[in-house]
């Protein structure tokens, strides 16, 4: 229609209590466009999305629609001015029927009074429009998530939406229902309307979208057509492998050639119907294995059910050889198994306790609570952490919550290595942390495999894990897919095994005829 | 020391309310030697802020783990209910553990709902709190059970050393506790737990146990506390005993400084909570002011002492405002 | 729904007005009881079946557990029945028409016992049998004033619930009684709650206020509150029924014994016996047709030492207070 593009961001920034969350932003989004939004976890795809459509308040930059500046205030705001989003989780009233859904807050009325009737037959030929033929009077919970996605976006749609946000829509459908869904965007965007799709599935980046935009650490990184982007650059962007070389050479150097035991830990076949595809894995003493992929590859997923978190359903754990039953992390503790897990805010510290408190939890929850360890044992073994680590501020009365992540994440090492143990997870240990500690923690990792503890380390950082792994453990899509061991383990070969083309392709997933 | 210090606005607040009461009414302080025990409004404040004081022992474990208890006013009905009915067959001992066996028994039902079935606590302990009432009623078939048990009387009107047995109980079961939690390292696990109980369980901490611990602990204290207050009257009062007092405890807990959120917490202070709230109580009986003021004065105290903390009210909300 | 239910009690009505004098030998009540949320409550439905069994008449008790759609569900059922008469407790005053109405359409009696219901719905109901709080109070102010004679008395009183009426009602009863002697002063009064624990609480800060013996009357709204009054008293050092006299309402049994015991003086019955006037009202308007009043009072009877307290414990023990 006219040159000027369907939605317009320049410049758009918003920091969060001095953390840059987005850093001066440009995205551009055209008509008829389906237009893939990348990045890894903290890259800024959500603040984005949010500071965009209003939820948040932006710090600078502009917001234009068909060329005109827009600064709307709430998503309804937003959705008004011809922005729309729908979210993972739809955020629909499921009790209300498929009709009061779609026209809620707009029904129509007749001397204020809702028309039922006449809503149900708008509502069914709405949907009509996206291949939906269903009961509209029935509740909106009892369908599948994939028609209350649909309902969510028909109903975005219908509020006059330009431009349409789909926040992670296919992360828990099936093929099929992807394929529907897929099947709703392309006639969308054939009305020009413009879509921005948030995904982890590369395949369906190549499979649905015209362009890629990718984020990383709140900074615009790219934008390229997705015909013209191949796939391991686009890992290799997203990850951003070139700017975190040069620094992680310069500290680590290389590193000490080293023989590995029998191994302390051996996973064979460990899985979980719908989690994890069974995964073999060994770890021995004075050895590092990294475990590499993109966020949601299985990574995190392998660690929690090693640990006990999740409950495998098949698949055992040999330790020292012998198989052992794990069936919590209460079991994984008594068999000397440490996680640092990845959320270390809701999943690590308790922010209300002090420094020392949360180092000796662990180890005090071994001994059961009626074997107190003594105010002088936990002052001593506080102390002696702080020293050995490096926790700043230096005080272990201060509550955790108050230090700063990189100190979080050692404290919480401390917590771990205070019950001297023989295998220890590490999930992300360096995420969100300054360089200082960045460095600091590898060192540790590096010091803690020469005293001969096993540890298994799961990282986003590609050059960090082939720094200090022995063994290189990749996954894709929740299974395993290739390991790499002594001179095969380099960044590009961990690379090329995440980006290598998924075997099995969803019938969802053909590219599309052009 | 230390806790002293933390303690700081709850003890000012208290004496604030005590100088207040003085204010009303000038014999506040005065106290006399009577029948072998002591005797004076001051005494009234501890010998009836027991009840609550004793609920507030259980339920500051129960809200440290960012859970409550509703049910501990029906507990109190029961317990009381079970020990007057009782009384005058058995001896003292078996009156006792009888009924506080009843509230470990509904203590444990809350924490079987809380920490194994999942439900939400406050719902769950609805249950007992609506329930509990009519268990109780059942056991006195809606009447005022008496009792002539002098031995059971003893828990409610006599005295040690000239200290009346109900606050006796009260300091004996606020150290029992306080051995029980902070001799071990249970007082940490609970915390911890309330504070983030994914990452407690993930540090192997028992978190179900914890729970399950707590709400027996909470049915425990409830149970006393029905004794006492069935000792005091020489009866049980299915329909009145406990009454509300739930509100009281949870009252006196958040007077101490807890958050309902869950993590620190402190015994003493929620004990001194509970006795603050029987200051104002006693305050406002014997001000001679109209009874339908009551509860106005009491709200305008609670505010009041409320806003006294309210630097730590205002840093924790600044803790809960930033961004994750 | 509703209609049929009617019809088919109209039709019920009429059978039974058509063969009313071979009914009347043995009538059969329906009594909506509100619930037994305090022992007066259990003594009244214990009561009611004895005065019904007295007079050989049938009847059916429904339990409304406090709830006013219960006590509905009931007459609704009572008039399909056809009972020849409906006794209700109500739980409150309001919304009571078309359900009475239903009753009046099938012409079945209904006689409200113990309290009343709101104006509008007055020419709904036979007769309403209740007691006179206010009298209640009155009858507790006279006693003492005849009782302390022209020495000053400082007297405290231990309230009802705020804002319940009956304890509203015994208050201005008693003020009333008392206004005329100059030497009766109400020093101090209180919400005893009407719970022994409360009146307990309360009368203690009362000694500690005005100093034990400085009181010379205590008034409270019901005996449970002054039994544990006299509990506070008698832990003061003081000697109720002696140095201090009380007065109470209600007439529960555990006052009997405090007064056997010399540690209380008079209570003022609230009686339990509300169905027997009905029953008596009702029998008549069936048999006779006579129309009783629209306020059959129950009698406010004072007791003391002197009626052999004892033996009225006896009477009253197992009724269920």
């Amino acid at each position: 229609m006219s040159d000027t593009p369907l939605l317009s961001v320049r410049g758009l920034s918003k920091s969060f209590a001095g953390h840059q969350a987005l850093a001066g932003v440009d995205f551009t989004l055209r008509r008829g466009e389906i237009h893939a939004l990348l990045g890894e976890n903290g890259a800024g795809k959500s603040t984005f999305i949010k500071t965009v459509t209003g939820i948040v308040r932006r710090d600078a930059g502009e917001v234009r629609l068909d060329g005109v500046p827009i600064a709307p205030r709430s998503a309804e705001e937003s959705a008004r001015a011809g922005i729309a989003t729908v979210y993972q989780e739809v955020g629909l009233l499921p009790n209300l029927t498929v009709a009061q859904n779609l026209f809620l807050g707009r029904e129509p009325t007749r001397f204020g009074l809702v028309r039922g009737r006449a809503m149900r037959q708008r509502a069914s030929e709405r949907l009509a429009e996206f291949g939906l033929a269903i009961e509209v009077g029935a509740p909106l919970g009892s369908f599948p998530v994939a028609v209350q996605h649909l309902v969510a976006i028909a109903r975005a749609v219908d509020l006059s939406a330009q431009a349409l946000i789909l926040d992670e829509p296919t992360a828990s459908l099936d093929t099929h229902e992807v394929t529907v869904l897929f099947g709703v965007m392309r006639r969308l965007a054939e009305r020009g309307i413009g879509i921005v799709f948030v995904t982890h599935f590369l395949e369906q980046v190549y499979a649905i979208t015209d362009r890629i935009t990718v984020l990383r650490n709140g900074r615009l990184v790219t934008e390229r057509e997705t015909a013209q982007f191949p796939r391991l650059d686009l890992v290799r962007t997203m990850l951003g492998r070139d700017l975190a070389e040069e620094e992680a050479r310069a500290e680590t150097g290389p590193r000490a050639e080293r023989t590995a035991g029998p191994p302390v830990l051996r996973a064979e076949k460990l899985g979980k119907a719908g989690y994890l595809q069974p995964v073999d894995l060994s770890v021995a003493g004075g050895e590092v294995v990294g475990l590499a992929g993109l966020l949601g590859s299985g990574r995190t997923e392998t660690a929690r059910l090693l640990f006990g978190a999740e409950r495998p359903d098949q698949g055992r754990i040999l330790l020292d050889g012998k198989p052992v039953r794990i069936a919590g992390p209460r079991d994984a503790l008594k068999h000397r198994l440490g996680y640092c897990p990845e959320e270390r805010k809701t999943d690590g510290i308790v922010a209300d306790l002090t420094v020392r408190e949360n180092i000796v939890l662990a180890l005090q929850a071994r001994q059961g609570p009626f074997r107190p360890l003594g105010r002088a044992a936990q002052d001593r073994i506080a102390r002696d952490f702080i020293a050995k680590l490096d926790i700043r501020p230096p005080d272990p009365e201060r509550p955790i919550g108050l230090l700063s992540g990189g100190n979080q994440q050692k404290a919480l090492l401390a917590r771990w290595l205070a019950t001297e143990p023989r295998l220890l997870i590490l999930d992300e240990p360096t995420r969100g942390i300054d360089v200082g500690a960045h460095a600091e923690i590898i060192r540790l990792i590096r010091s803690l495999c020469e005293a001969g503890l096993a540890l298994l380390v799961i990282s986003s950082e590609l050059e960090e894990i082939v720094t200090y792994s022995d063994r290189v453990i990749v996954m894709r899509d929740r299974a395993q897919v290739a390991e790499l061991a002594d001179g095969a383990i380099d960044v590009t070969a961990i690379l090329r095994a995440i980006a290598a083309e998924a075997p099995r392709t969803a019938p969802a997933c053909q590219p599309e005829p052009a | 020391m230390r806790a002293l210090r933390a303690g700081a606005p709850q003890l000012l607040a208290f004496l604030a309310v005590l100088l207040a009461d003085r204010l009303v009414a000038p014999q506040f302080l005065a106290m006399h030697w009577q029948d072998g025990r002591l005797f004076g409004s001051l005494v009234d404040v501890f010998n009836r802020g027991a009840p609550v004081a004793l609920l507030s022992l259980g339920m500051v474990l129960v809200v440290a783990t960012g859970g409550i208890d509703l049910s501990v006013g029906a507990v109190m009905a029961i317990a009381g209910a079970v020990a007057a009915s009782l009384a005058d067959s058995q001896p003292l001992p078996v009156v006792l553990a009888a009924a506080l066996a009843t509230g470990l028994v509904c203590g444990l039902w809350n924490g079987l709902l809380v920490a194994v079935l999942r439900i939400q606590p406050i719902v769950a302990t609805l249950i007992l709190m609506v329930a509990g009432r009519g268990i109780a009623q059942l056991i006195t078939e809606g009447r005022i059970i008496t009792f002539a048990s002098a031995d059971l009387a003893f828990l409610g009107g006599g005295a040690l050393l000239g200290v009346p047995m109900p606050v006796v109980l009260v300091f004996g079961m606020l150290l029992v506790t306080l051995a029980l939690v902070r001799g071990t390292a249970l007082g940490l696990m609970i915390e911890a737990t309330g504070g983030n109980a994914r990452a407690s369980a993930l540090a192997g901490i028992d978190t179900r146990a914890v729970t399950l611990a707590v709400y027996a602990w909470s049915g425990l204290c409830a149970a006393l506390a029905g004794v006492v207050a069935a000792a005091d009257i020489l009866g049980a009062d299915a329909n009145n005993a406990g009454l509300w007092l739930e509100l009281d405890a949870i009252l006196a807990v958040v007077v101490a400084g807890s958050s309902l959120l869950g993590g620190r917490f402190s015994l003493w202070l929620a004990v001194l909570g509970a006795f603050l709230i029987q200051a104002m109580n006693t305050g406002i009986l014997l001000s001679g002011l109209p009874p339908e003021l009551n509860l106005v004065v009491k709200a305008a105290v609670v505010l009041a002492v409320l806003l006294l903390q309210s630097p730590r009210l205002a840093g924790l909300s600044l803790l809960l405002r930033s961004p994750r | 729904m509703r209609e049929s239910v009617s019809i088919k009690a109209l039709l019920v009505g009429a059978m039974l007005a058509w063969g009313g004098a071979a009914q009347a030998a043995s009538l059969t009540v329906g009594f909506s009881q509100i619930g037994s949320e305090s022992g007066w409550r259990a003594a009244e439905t214990t009561v009611t079946k004895a005065e019904a069994k007295k007079r050989g008449i049938t009847v059916k008790i429904a339990d409304a557990q406090q709830k006013q759609e219960n006590q509905i569900k009931a007459i609704r059922s009572f008039v399909a029945q056809g009972v020849d008469g409906i006794l209700l407790a109500p739980v409150v005053a309001t919304g009571w028409d078309a359900v009475l109405k239903e009753a009046r359409d099938a012409k079945i009696p209904v006689i409200l016992l113990d309290r009343d219901i709101d104006p509008s719905g007055k020419d709904l109901y036979l007769t309403a049998v209740t007691s006179d709080s206010v009298e209640e109070g009155r009858v507790a102010g006279h006693w003492l004033a005849k009782t302390v004679g022209e020495k000053p008395c400082n007297v405290v009183e231990l309230q009802g619930t705020v804002g319940a009426s009956v304890a509203t009602n015994r208050k201005k009863g008693f003020d009333a009684a008392i206004a005329p002697h100059a030497n009766l002063k109400l020093v101090r009064s209180q919400t005893g709650d009407f719970t022994r624990a409360k009146g307990k609480e309360v009368m203690e800060s009362f000694i500690k206020a005005e100093g034990g013996h400085a009181i010379c009357a205590v008034y409270a709204h019901n005996d449970d509150m002054m039994v544990g009054a006299i509990q506070a008293m008698k832990e003061a050092g003081l000697k109720p029924g002696k140095e201090i006299l009380t007065v109470s309402i209600d007439a529960v049994p555990d006052i009997f014994k405090a007064i056997a015991a010399g540690e209380a003086n008079a209570t003022v019955e609230l009686t339990p016996d509300m169905a027997g006037p009905a029953f008596d009202a009702l029998k008549a308007y069936k048999e006779k047709g006579t129309v009783p009043p629209k306020w059959i009072q129950t009698e406010s009877k004072l007791y003391t030492a002197a009626d052999e307290p004892l033996k009225v414990y006896e009477s009253k023990k197992g009724l269920g207070y």
